[in-house]
């Protein structure tokens, strides 16, 4: 049977209940002995999940794409250290996680030499602005608040992003990040500290 | 902190950063070609392989000083 007839529609890889069904394991299976039907198979069935887990944290659908390729770049890579047993899907969200976070990593540094760089930065700038926005929130306003997001650790800024802006549940970014629901909860309450930190620093009163 | 503090300072959040709309939080295109394109390009050297003459060089060089001052051993052992 061809490997992407082995993986029925509705699932990712894996059934409801964590478990693989006999052809998806097959596809599991050769795709960690390195196979690139089958690798070719998980890609084309995960590209889309991947890249909702990614976008969400990166916020840019281009860059996100850039990064699902590079996400399945890692996966590739390890294909020997996966385990067939484990749910692919879980695995594929935290090497995609991994991913962005290496990202917010460079883009910070970045960013805080550009900002460093210019007297009055709007690094944002280029970025899509929300729709409808509160009119009592001022453009700078804005910007003053995302610029000092972007200045907080990238781990912070993933979690406070899945949490208060995704709205996921507290337990679901903990599985996606590989801790604890309580370190979650410690991040995103260090995030928001922070923030209001920053933004009182610029007169913001939050 | 309080409940409300947070639930502003989220609500801010929201305004300020670039919001995902429904379509750009769909994929619009298969990325297998893209995928394809990227498994074909020959593999990054390691960055340590850039490295590691540096390291070699330094490492020599510090062997020679050694040689030659002797009496400086106990202070890099001190400094260490």
């Amino acid at each position: 049977m061809p490997v992407l007839e082995q993986l029925s529609p509705g699932g990712l890889g894996q059934s409801s209940q964590g478990r693989s069904s006999p052809g998806q394991s097959d596809v599991l299976r050769q795709f960690a002995r390195g196979e690139l039907d089958a690798f070719e198979a998980l890609f084309r069935r995960h590209q889309s999940e991947v890249y909702r887990s990614i976008v969400a944290i990166v916020r840019d659908p281009a860059l996100a794409e850039d990064l699902t390729v590079e996400t399945f770049w890692r996966i590739h890579r390890a294909h020997a250290h996966f385990d067939p047993a484990r749910s692919f899907e879980a695995w594929a969200r935290r090497i995609a996680t991994n991913a962005a976070l290496d990202y917010l990593k460079s883009a910070s540094h970045s960013f805080t030499k550009n900002t460093r760089a210019r007297d009055t930065p709007d690094p944002l700038e280029d970025l899509p602005q929300p729709p409808l926005p509160d009119p009592a929130i001022t453009q700078e306003i804005r910007t003053r608040t995302a610029q000092a997001f972007h200045q907080l650790p990238p781990k912070l800024q993933v979690a406070a992003t899945l949490a208060l802006i995704e709205e996921q549940p507290y337990k679901e970014i903990a599985a996606t990040l590989g801790i604890s629901a309580g370190a979650v909860k410690l991040r995103v309450f260090r995030a928001l500290r922070l923030l209001r930190t920053k933004l009182k620093q610029q007169g913001i009163e939050p | 902190m309080n409940a409300s503090e947070q639930e502003r300072i989220a609500k801010l959040l929201k305004q300020a950063l670039p919001q995902v709309t429904d379509d750009g939080a769909q994929l619009g295109r298969d990325l297998w070609p893209a995928m394809l394109q990227r498994l074909r390009q020959p593999p990054e050297p390691a960055p340590w392989l850039n490295q590691v003459w540096f390291d070699w060089a330094l490492l020599a060089a510090l062997a020679v000083w050694l040689a030659f001052f002797p009496a400086a051993i106990p202070v890099l052992l001190y400094h260490l």
